[in-house]
């Protein structure tokens, strides 16, 4: 018999959790493509340890995937899971208690023996698959996983290695059932990962249909659940992660101005991806694996130099390297875009674990007066629209321009409306001409309304110059020590990023009142968790308002202004306070910070709870 | 001969006075540097190259204001980081004629990683290692090339530092050609800087420059009328290795061993004979000064080794046109749609 009832839900959180090794990343993200695939709003959680393999079964080693998809808009990846998938003990102690009470827990009892207790830390007499009252709050799905998996491919010549290794598709296949998806996408995906090993990918095409019909045999579950697709605007959209959106951005920056891109990178986590993404796609842009950070910048503004436009990726401690070259291009004015997919530190840190504490790096990280334009992405679609936006600055302004993701950003994946690059707004290139010339000779540092200077390309003939690290005269670019130019200078600089506020949209109210009791004033990836928590804090009759800052230097022309409409500013951030510390000098408002530095995102209700904890202190 | 990015094949001529800048040289005088920048100009006249196609990039020191002294394209970037700038320049430019001027602090002490990736990569252009054995800049200090027991501002009790043998660490880095010249022998410099602008790949020239104010002397022994016959020898492919003040000296290998020998105990026929293709000939040349052993042994000037290898522009040039036969260059909006997309109606 199956089953032929099916309960409606709006929306759903599923956490896959097992070993580094289990293929949770992978399990997670093809249940997020089959959900893009059925329409779903969603957001991605991926959250792995640093260690590429590590042990087998410790609570360090755990690696899980949260996925948040729904049929109304999705914001974050949740706070608690409905579903949790537990691969073993370890995975289990990790998550349980972000489980929702009468949530779904799926545990493969395999994972369960004295070894993995041990290992997760759990006494032997004390396992959490035989504890009643723990089980009793849960709806649980115990399945010996391994086991099934090595009984279905008993007959595969596989080795035990290599079928304990298709396990995941098991739970895969299991998830698919419950929730009503079909298993053809991932089905397609196997056949071509595994195209040129015919029976790994028969085994895992087994497994999972394994998986699945042990839902319909065992008649798991007295109904399956039903999650509708989600009203999005019209278009054609597709699930991007971060990284990959940041690099779409930097190959749709080539097609529009026709300019040789130059991605100069160098391998750190989690920035790498970008790497890997544009490393396939050398028919519209160069890329470059240079022998260290600092090489990758500079080799960046040698193309810049040469006419093309360089850009760079890295992460926190890569990006200290690369300061004195971004200083470097600053004093050129030469466009440079630089992205820092922030991870928590200091020094190593966390590399794998988010963090948004270079803002000040980003702001003021460079020796002498350095002023460049900040930028921040606040989802993994919206890094295509601000990377384009960055390269558009930088080339326009001729200056360097940071652009600021994370590691929840970079990893984590959302819908995206695909947008035809013939689309996006022109980039005018300032390449120099004959009014640049005085007296015969060319003036680089000539500057025109904007205060930016012409770009002079080598092979034009007549526009020979040069140009270097020390102090300019203004117009001629020859080097000067004199006192009044060297402040003229300084000034001119830090005026052209200030000028740049004229190009750049206004700050809007994003959810809630326009004047009220609290404004909540992001930036960043934490856009999610602040728009779910001050909308449904709206809904609940409060006054208060939400601002996100994807411009961060210059800000904004009006958010003075906005800031000027409420009586509380609440900055929440994670870091130990950045953007609060720019906002206060800057506007003289004493705003509230709430910060939060654990690797990790914020959760709506800890937002909530926050701006609870304003209102009553009242 | 190949035509090479950035010479000219139109034969227009331009005395090297045109290549030079309207800035005022700020070098000590008697500094060697004026003397190299003469031949760099000179070179660049005799080759034609245009002016518009020319590039110099350098990095910080006394050598590195190389660029504000000729009228071309140039950048004085940051301390050690010129041959990266360039690599990146280079990597989208193959048309340019790049050349990068470093000295023994900037190109072997804070830039030495960048040094020895740019040579095994052997993009195009002409790196120029001025090595006056001291960082002047700065008001001296031993730099990577001081010789042991250098006593100076910071090394006050003598270096204990094993200087770099730069061109023993070229090869080492798979360089595709390396020379020598001395600021004050222009006719040799001119015709090392012209080998150097004509090989294609990246080509080092280290340049024996006298620092007048803080290592005067420091190659007096290679450069004086007196002692310097006994104490060079400039190589020539294909020819044998004499020298001395009578021209009555030569070099033998025996096996892998150079010995000194007199011309008038063995046959010139029995000399070492200089092959520029030959890494093991070169890799012994490199090592004629730094093995006490081979005290007495003179200091090898002109090219001593050249071969070709694929650059790595063109190599790059190679994918990107592989990338773009096999996935076009339109509208990447199919690229961007993926093959999981859906749409909103």
């Amino acid at each position: 018999m199956s089953i032929n009832t099916s309960e409606l839900r709006e929306n759903i959180v599923i956490k896959f959790a097992g070993d580094s090794g289990d293929g949770m990343q992978l399990t997670g993200s093809q249940f997020t493509e089959t959900a893009a695939k059925y329409g779903n709003d969603l957001a991605t959680f991926p959250d792995f340890p640093a260690e590429i393999r590590a042990p087998q079964g410790t609570l360090y080693g755990v690696s899980g995937f949260q996925l948040h998809f729904g049929s109304t808009r999705v914001h974050t990846p949740g706070d608690e899971y409905d579903v949790l998938v537990a691969m073993n003990a370890a995975a289990l102690k990790t998550n349980i208690k972000n489980l929702k009470p009468g949530g779904t827990l799926i545990i493969n009892i395999d994972g369960f023996d004295d070894k993995f207790l041990r290992l997760a830390k759990y006494d032997k007499l004390d396992n959490p698959i035989e504890d009643e009252k723990l089980l009793s709050n849960y709806t649980i799905h115990k399945i010996a996983i391994t086991q099934l998996t090595r009984k279905a491919l008993e007959d595969s010549g596989l080795g035990i290695k290599e079928i304990d290794r298709s396990k995941n598709m098991f739970a895969l296949g299991y998830v698919y059932w419950l929730f009503n998806r079909k298993t053809d996408f991932t089905e397609n995906y196997l056949e071509e990962k595994f195209s040129k090993k015919p029976k790994i990918f028969e085994a895992n095409i087994k497994v999972l249909r394994t998986g699945y019909n042990y839902g319909i045999t065992v008649e798991a579950a007295s109904s399956t659940t039903e999650v509708q697709a989600a009203a999005l605007d019209k278009g054609i959209y597709r699930n991007i992660r971060g990284n990959e959106a940041l690099a779409y951005g930097i190959i749709a920056l080539a097609y529009k101005t026709g300019l040789d891109v130059l991605y100069a990178g160098y391998p750190i986590t989690p920035a790498t991806d970008i790497l890997h993404e544009l490393a396939k796609h050398k028919n519209y842009i160069t890329t470059f694996q240079a022998e260290d950070e600092i090489a990758a910048v500079t080799a960046a503004i040698g193309a810049s130099f040469g006419g093309g436009l360089g850009v760079t990726a890295s992460s926190g401690p890569g990006i200290a390297l690369k300061t004195e070259a971004i200083g470097l291009a600053v004093a050129l004015e030469m466009p440079l875009v630089i992205i820092n997919v922030q991870r928590a530190g200091p020094s190593t840190g966390m590399p794998t674990k988010t963090e948004q504490s270079d803002l000040l790096q980003a702001y003021y990280g460079r020796n002498g007066e350095t002023p460049l334009p900040v930028l921040a992405c606040n989802s993994p679609a919206d890094s295509f629209d601000i990377i384009y936006e960055a390269g558009k600055i930088a080339i326009e302004h001729m200056t360097p321009v940071m652009v600021l993701s994370d590691g929840y950003l970079g990893n984590g994946s959302s819908p995206w409306s695909i947008q035809d690059p013939d689309l996006l707004p022109e980039i005018d290139i300032p390449f120099a001409n004959q009014d640049h010339i005085k007296d015969g000779k060319f003036m680089p540092y000539l500057r025109d309304e904007r205060l930016s200077r012409p770009w002079a390309v080598p092979g034009k003939k007549g526009f020979e110059h040069r140009i270097g690290g020390l102090s300019k005269e203004n117009e001629t670019g020859d080097v000067s020590y004199d006192p009044e130019n060297n402040q003229l200078m300084v000034e001119l600089r830090e005026q052209k990023v200030e000028n740049i506020a004229e190009f750049i949209p206004e700050i809007k109210i994003k959810a809630g009142v326009e004047k009220g009791d609290i404004l909540v004033l992001g930036w960043g990836s934490t856009y999610g968790a602040l728009m779910s928590a001050v909308t449904d804090c709206h809904d609940q009759g409060l006054k208060i308002g939400f601002a996100h800052l994807r411009y961060l230097r210059p800000f904004p022309g009006n958010l003075e202004k906005v800031l000027s409409q409420y009586q509380n500013i609440l900055i929440p951030e994670l870091n130990n306070g950045q953007l609060i510390k720019i906002i206060r000098e800057k506007f003289n408002v004493d705003a509230i910070g709430m910060n939060k530095v654990q690797g990790l995102p914020f959760t709506k209700n800890e937002i909530i709870n926050k701006i609870q904890d304003i209102l009553k202190s009242e | 001969m190949k035509t090479r990015p950035g010479q000219s094949t139109k034969g227009v001529s331009s005395p090297s006075k045109s290549y030079a800048s309207n800035q005022e040289i700020r070098w000590c005088p008697g500094c060697g540097d004026y003397s190299i920048l003469k031949q760099v100009q000179s070179v660049l006249a005799d080759e034609n190259i245009p002016k518009e196609e020319i590039v110099f990039i350098s990095g910080i020191g006394c050598s590195s204001r190389f660029p504000y002294y000729l009228d071309t394209f140039g950048m004085h970037s940051i301390h050690g980081r010129a041959p990266a700038i360039a690599s990146g320049l280079r990597a989208i430019r193959k048309d340019l004629n790049i050349w990068v001027v470093t000295g023994d602090g900037d190109g072997l002490s804070i830039g030495g990683n960048h040094l020895i990736h740019l040579l095994r990569r052997n993009f195009n252009m002409n790196v120029l290692l001025f090595n006056n054995e001291i960082y002047g800049l700065t008001k001296g200090q031993y730099s990577p090339t001081s010789p042991l027991g250098t006593v100076n501002k910071t090394a006050v009790w003598g270096t204990i530092d094993l200087p770099f043998n730069p061109l023993k660490l070229a090869l080492g880095a798979d360089a595709t050609f390396i020379a020598r010249g001395l600021d004050i022998d222009p006719l040799l410099l001119r015709q090392v800087l012209k080998r150097a602008n004509q090989h294609n790949g990246t080509s080092l020239v280290e340049i024996y420059q006298n620092c007048n104010v803080f290592n005067d002397g420091a190659f007096s022994v290679l450069t004086d009328k007196a002692t310097k016959k006994d104490n060079t020898i400039v190589l020539e492919h294909q020819k044998p290795l004499f020298f001395g003040v009578n021209n009555d000296m030569g070099i033998i290998l025996d096996g892998f061993s150079p010995r000194i020998v007199k011309l008038s105990e063995v046959s010139e026929n029995d000399l070492w004979i200089h092959d520029e293709e030959d890494s093991l000939k070169a890799t012994i040349l490199t090592r004629f000064f730094d093995n006490p052993e081979n005290d007495g042994f003179p200091r090898p000037l002109g090219v001593l080794y050249a071969v070709n290898r694929p650059t790595y522009e063109d190599q790059l040039r190679g994918q990107k046109k592989m990338a773009i036969e096999q996935l076009g260059q339109g509208n990447p909006y199919e690229l961007f749609k993926g093959k999981n997309y859906w749409e909103v109606k």
